[in-house]
This record gives C-alpha cells, sequence and structure tokens, in this order.
C-alpha cells in the first residue's frame, strides 16, 4: 500500500525525448517506471526518486481507416480522444474501461478489461500490432506473428519491458451511439450469478457488469443490481447520425441541473464512510428493484464510463487512503470464494464500500488477469490507523484467491506481496517474463515500485562512464557489501531460483 | 508502534535522543538513513539495527557545521532511502559554561550545530515537502528556550531560535499537508548531558523518543517531553522579570 513518491518527471513529445529520457536514467543511474493516464489504484506507474516517462504528451493518431475500423496512434492517446475521434465514423473501442481518462499505451501495457470481457477478452485481442521502445533503444514490431513472445508478455507487461510506443488497434463497428440497457434487481449471490449466466448466455448481452450491496449480509448477502446492454443493430436507431456525434454522447457539466459535476465529489464526502455508504448501497438496492426490467437506452458514454461521472471521485475519500482489491476467481469456486471474501471483510470490521462483478474468459497473455470466471472489485476505505488492519485482511484474501486457483490484476493492486507472481502464474511463466525482460531491459532500467514490491528488489542500473574511463576488464565483483548486486546472477532472480539468491 | 512513515531521515543519530529514535523507527518497520559525525559509532548503531539480514538503516557521514554539504548529503540519503515520510533534527551541542565565562569560541559551535544546521537540513526537507503535499518535520528544541536562564546563554537562545524557525516553517507549510512539530524535552540522560550529571526530572533517551514520536505521529504542533514540563515551562515564563533575575534558575 504505497502512499506518495517523488520522482524526476519527464513528459516527452517524441520517440527522441523518451530516448533523452533512457540517456538520463542511464547517465545517472536511476531506475524508470512509464506513466499513461494515472489511473492505476497502485503504483505501476510510481518509481520513487527515479524517472517516471509520462507518456500523456504523445497524443496523436497516426492513421484512421473508417473503412476497416483499423486505427494507428500513439501511446498517450486517451480512450476518450479515440472514441470521440472514430464514432461519428460508426466505430467504437473494442474495450474500455470505467474512465475514459486511460491512455491507449497504459490500457495496453495493463491488458485492461471492460464490462463486456466474457464475450471479447481484454483489449489485448483487438490489438493487431505495437512497437516496443525499449530501454537499449531498439524499435520491436510486435504482432501475433511478428516477436510474437514480446507480444504476448508486453501487452499486460505493465511497461516493464519497454515504452509501447505506437498501437495498432482493431476498432469495433457500431450502428449506433445508443445502448439498449435491461437492469435486473438480484437479491442474493445465486440470484447474482444466475443474472450473469443469463445475460451472457444465450441471446448474449454484449456488455455485463454487476453491482454488489456488499453490506448485505445472511441470505441477502450478494444483493445488488445488475445490468446488461446490447448494442443496437442496422436500423433499431432511427437517427444513428445523431446519436454517433460526439456531442451527443458528452455527460451534461452538471448534475441533476444544478451541481457542477467537477465538485460532486464534495457532495460525496460526507457520504463516504461506512454508515453513509450503508444507507447508499440500501438506497441503491431499493431503487434498483423498482427500475429492475425496465428496458431502456442510454449512450455509450454514459453507460460505459460511469466512474468519469463524477470527476476526482477518489478525492471524496478525503484523507483516508482507497484501496482496492480484485479478485479474479474460476467459474465454478467464485460464488463460494466471493461470499468468504466479502463475509471475511464485514467480521474484520473492513466493509468494501463499494463492489462490482464482472465475468471474464481466458486469454493467451503470459502474465494475463484474464481467466473463465468472474471478478469482485472491493473498493475499500482504508484510513491511516487502519494499513495494517488492510494489509492483514489482505494477505487472508489473498489466500482465500490463491487456494482456489485465481488470479490478481496489477493495475487494482497496491497490497498484493513479493513472489505473488510466482504463486499466481507459476515460476515457469514468471522466470519466461523475467527472460524476456533480461533481453530487452538487460541493465533493469525499468522498475516501478509495483515491479520491486512483487517481483523484488533489483540493483539500480549502473551508472554509464564514457568508454573510455571504463575500466579496460570488468573487475569481478567482490563478494561483500552491494557490489555483489550488479553482475552475476539474474540480479532480479527471484527467491527460490536455483541460481538466485534469497533476499 | 507506529508504522506510517516508511522513510525517515534522523541527524544526529550517532547518539542520544536521535540514536534512539533511530531505533524505534527501525524497529517498526521504518527505513532510516543514519546521519551524524562520527562514523564509527553510525556504523554500529546501523549494524546493530540491521543485525545480519535486514537492510533498514544506511550510514551518512556529515557535520552539521559543514552546512554547504548537506544538500548532497540530503540527496543521497533520500536516494538510498527511496523516498522521504519524515525527518528528525535531533543533532545539538550543549558545552559546560562557567557562570562568568563569555566565550564566541564555545557559543558558536552551539548555535551552528542547534540552529544553523537544522536550517540547512529542515530548508532541505521543507522544499521537498512542499513539493510532495506532505511530510513530518520533527525539531528538538528545549524547555532551555523558553527563558533566557543564567546558565548557558548561547544553548537557550538557540533553541528559542530553533522554536522560532519551525514556527515559520509550519506557518508556510501547515496548507500544504506537511506536520511541523517542535518538541521541547527536560532533561534528557544522553552524552550532551553527561557532564552534568543527575538533573532534576531527568529521563532516559529511549523514554524521551518514545515521547517525541508519539507527539509527531499525533500531528502535535509543540510538545513537551514529558509532559509536566508544559507545566513547569508555564510557571516559569509567568515569572516577571525584576524577580526572575534574582532567582538563580
Amino acid at each position: 500500500m504505497s502512499s506518495s513518491s517523488l520522482s524526476y518527471v519527464y513528459r516527452p513529445t517524441t520517440e527522441e525525448g523518451i530516448i533523452d529520457a533512457f540517456e538520463d536514467a542511464e547517465a545517472f543511474g536511476l531506475p524508470v517506471a512509464l506513466k499513461g493516464g494515472g489511473n492505476s489504484y497502485g503504483d505501476a506507474f510510481q518509481c520513487p526518486e527515479g524517472i517516471v516517462i509520462d507518456l500523456t504528451r504523445m497524443t496523436r493518431i497516426l492513421e484512421w481507416s473508417p473503412q476497416t475500423g483499423i486505427i494507428r496512434c500513439e501511446p498517450g492517446v486517451t480512450i476518450e480522444q479515440l472514441w470521440q475521434y472514430t464514432l461519428p465514423d460508426g466505430w467504437w473501442p473494442p474495450v474500455v474501461p470505467g474512465t475514459a481518462k486511460v491512455t491507449i499505451g497504459g490500457a495496453v501495457a495493463a491488458n485492461i478489461h471492460g464490462k463486456n470481457c466474457f464475450a471479447v477478452g481484454p483489449i489485448g485481442d483487438h490489438v493487431l500490432e505495437f512497437e516496443l521502445l525499449t530501454p537499449t533503444r531498439d524499435k520491436i514490431h510486435c504482432s501475433r506473428t511478428e516477436n510474437s513472445d514480446i507480444f504476448y508478455a508486453a501487452i499486460g507487461g505493465f511497461g516493464l519491458l519497454g515504452v509501447i510506443f505506437s498501437v495498432t488497434l482493431q476498432m469495433k463497428r457500431v450502428h449506433s451511439g445508443l445502448l439498449k440497457v435491461e437492469p435486473v434487481s438480484v437479491a442474493s449471490w445465486r440470484e447474482q450469478f444466475s443474472a450473469f449466466e443469463r445475460l451472457t448466455g444465450g441471446g448474449q448481452a454484449d456488455y455485463v457488469v454487476g453491482w454488489v450491496d456488499a453490506f448485505s449480509s445472511g441470505a441477502s448477502s450478494g444483493r445488488g443490481l445488475v445490468h446488461g446492454a446490447w448494442h443496437l443493430g442496422p436500423g433499431e436507431d432511427a437517427h444513428p447520425e445523431e446519436t454517433l456525434r460526439a456531442s451527443a454522447q458528452a455527460l451534461p457539466d452538471t448534475f441533476a441541473g444544478c451541481l457542477a459535476r467537477s465538485q460532486l465529489f464534495r457532495f460525496m464526502r460526507p457520504f463516504v464512510n461506512r454508515f453513509g455508504m450503508r444507507m447508499v448501497n440500501a438506497a441503491k438496492f431499493r431503487s434498483g428493484k423498482r427500475e429492475s426490467g425496465r428496458i431502456h437506452r442510454e449512450s455509450l458514454a454514459r453507460f460505459s464510463f460511469l466512474l468519469d461521472a463524477a470527476p476526482n471521485w477518489k478525492l471524496s475519500y478525503g484523507k483516508a487512503a482507497l484501496v482496492q482489491y480484485q479478485a479474479f476467481l474460476p467459474i465454478e469456486r467464485a460464488p463460494e470464494a466471493f461470499d468468504r471474501i466479502v463475509g471475511l471483510s464485514q467480521d474484520r470490521g473492513m466493509v468494501p464500500l463499494l463492489a462490482v462483478l464482472k465475468k471474464h474468459r481466458q486469454d493467451s497473455f503470459l502474465l494475463s488477469h484474464g481467466l473463465d470466471g468472474y471478478s469482485l472489485a472491493l473498493d475499500y476505505r482504508v484510513p491511516q490507523k487502519a494499513r495494517d488492519a488492510m494489509n492483514s485482511l489482505a494477505r487472508a484474501l489473498d489466500e482465500i484467491v490463491l487456494e482456489n486457483r485465481g488470479r490478481f490484476y496489477f493495475a487494482k493492486d497496491s497490497t498484493l506481496f513479493l513472489g505473488a507472481p510466482a504463486a499466481v502464474w507459476g515460476e515457469d511463466a514468471v522466470a519466461e517474463f523475467l527472460a524476456i525482460k533480461r533481453r530487452l531491459d538487460p541493465e533493469s532500467v525499468l522498475q516501478s515500485a509495483l515491479f520491486t514490491r512483487v517481483f523484488g528488489t533489483v540493483a539500480p542500473p549502473s551508472v554509464s562512464a564514457p568508454a573510455e574511463e571504463r575500466p579496460q576488464e570488468w573487475e569481478q565483483p567482490s563478494t561483500v557489501g552491494a557490489d555483489e548486486d550488479e553482475v552475476g546472477p539474474p540480479p532480479w532472480a527471484l527467491p527460490g531460483e536455483s541460481e538466485g539468491k534469497p533476499r | 508502534m507506529e508504522t506510517r512513515w516508511q522513510h525517515a531521515i534522523v541527524v544526529g543519530a550517532s547518539g542520544g535522543i536521535g540514536e534512539q529514535i533511530a531505533r524505534k523507527l527501525c524497529a517498526s518497520g521504518t527505513k532510516v538513513a543514519l546521519v551524524g559525525r562520527r562514523e564509527d559509532k553510525l556504523r554500529r548503531v546501523a549494524a546493530d539495527i540491521n543485525g545480519v539480514s535486514l537492510s533498514l538503516a544506511t550510514v551518512h557521514v556529515h557535520d552539521v557545521a559543514d552546512f554547504g554539504s548537506a544538500e548532497q548529503v540530503f540527496e543521497d540519503a533520500v536516494r538510498a532511502l527511496g523516498g522521504l515520510d519524515i525527518i528528525v533534527y535531533a543533532a545539538g551541542a550543549m558545552p559546560l559554561i562557567g557562570p562568568t565565562e563569555y566565550d564566541i569560541e564555545k557559543d558558536a559551535p552551539t548555535v551552528t550545530a542547534n540552529l544553523i544546521g537544522a536550517m540547512a537540513w529542515l530548508n532541505l526537507a521543507a522544499k521537498r515537502f512542499e513539493r510532495g503535499r506532505g511530510g513530518t518535520i520533527v525539531g528538538i528544541g528545549s524547555v532551555s528556550g523558553d527563558r533566557g536562564r543564567r546558565g548557558n546563554p548561547a544553548y537557550g537562545a538557540s533553541k528559542a531560535g530553533l522554536e522560532c524557525y519551525l514556527e515559520s516553517l509550519r506557518n508556510r507549510l501547515a496548507t500544504l499537508g506537511v506536520n511541523v512539530c517542535t518538541v521541547k524535552p527536560g532533561p534528557v540522560k544522553t552524552p550532551m548531558t553527561e557532564q552534568r550529571g543527575r538533573l532534576p526530572g531527568m529521563i532516559g533517551a529511549e523514554r524521551a523518543a518514545d515521547l517525541i514520536l508519539r507527539a509527531a505521529a499525533k500531528n502535535n504542533k509543540t510538545a513537551y517531553i514529558p509532559m509536566r514540563w508544559w507545566f513547569v515551562s508555564k510557571v516559569i515564563r509567568m515569572i516577571p522579570s525584576f524577580f526572575f533575575r534574582r532567582l538563580n534558575l
């Protein structure tokens, strides 16, 4: 559970700018982390005392073909920019997260998923190709056929292999800017999952998302509201040219006609506590019951980007930290395990203020969070004094997830322990990932706080001196002190790996 | 104990209150940069803290009188820590001054160690915390700074100056989430007070360190260590000057 950190931030606009940053990192012996929109809940883009390359200024769309729906763009292009650019031509991003503020580079690096993950997989499944700019300044073209090992590792690689420099993405054809939405009120975990199975089964909805009232317990535990949504087919929307306009999608600037949306978080603040959120959750359940089954139409942006409805919503947590814990569990284990996870949180007096259920499918990326099953994302409010309690709760939840062969998702994580990747994906997959990292980033320049937290500490990149100043022969490291880390066994060797040494 | 700080700098960690604060911070898992003049002592403290397997404490040799080099040492320390959440300035000097002694050779180093050094280090920390919107600054004042007593004019003046300086920092940084805590211990048994023997109301350095960290953790602005000195100091400050002159305090 990291808090804040200070770093040297570079905001390049061109390839040369990124290379400059890597050169500086080498010259000063600093580690580097890559940052997109900065929407990860944890420390994926943090690099305390090191360099952070913020790619949000690389916002050019390089190629767009409205005939095929194939777009090539720079990594700093946000999902918002993307859909506003392509929607008038009838194309929508194949996968969108709950906020449109994420960049495409970050989305690919995190291999994000959306409410349609059960049907179309994560965004990686729609990336046709990308270029990877490594810390060694090589530009590697990756696709499913070319450098496919890097393709499958860098998607979901959290910027640990290189900068995702330009992305080619297949967009999705849409015939209207509206979705048909069906809310289904559910009174228990059993109903929750059966609603999901119904909506994701035959006559499949395109998007399904479930909200769970984590305050409910006993027989009503797992109660909530499931939303299924369908894209409209050709002809279903009488005026597609109207609804496909970007302006038709925009959320109004005010909430309920008078509250400025940007200030909404201030009004949420008094409710963001156990008592307040218990009331909010209960009220939401009750109103959900009334609207259940009322099929209506909603704009794509409104349905998709719920988190943008209240910008800066994280500030409503005040001084307390927001910790999200998202557990991914196989389909047959999910109902029981989620019940245990929520139950355990309640027993420990740390009730998640918000819980969201989604369905996923297996994909073929190396360190992927995707599996045939469900995920439950839990938002905890953690005041300073509850940090230790949160950590110990997270450990207990980790055990439930791991014993059920579940998975985690680094973009949401801030509590995972050292060595977690091997516990989730197995030693082999982690070794393969680290071998690719060693190949692309031999000095281990790319080291986000996330990396050091879950993969382990690596010696900072050695400071480069001009060639003539270097000793003729690299001295073999003596066996004392920190020098040991610089050469010799792979610096990121995990405990337990034969040539590695425990740390 | 308190675990909210992950990275700490303790200036003056080679002995006395500073050493105990460093030990206490490390005991709760905080990474601490030990800054001090005497390398052998620092190394011993670090070795003691780290034992065989830990790497919580790092050693940075620095003389606070050499304030020109503070920035470099500060940066090295922060780099080694990987961040900074709290800085404790615990370096200090209190030479024995005779009742009729007026010696700038003794006074100047006292003011340098107690005040100038603190400004050098805490300025750096303040600048960083201002940018990072958060952090804790702890300065060790003294009850001696509350009133100009006969005993040690330079010491009292330097501590009074430090208190005023810390108040200014607090007023600059309070809105940015930076907590500046002035702690004012009474007599504490440390190498600094060794030559003066047993003083009234003296407490051990370990207990002082404990109380200081507690005050900092509670975001206290000013704290007497231990609390009873608040009352004593209040009384002493109320004594009118014409009467105070006649007292042998």
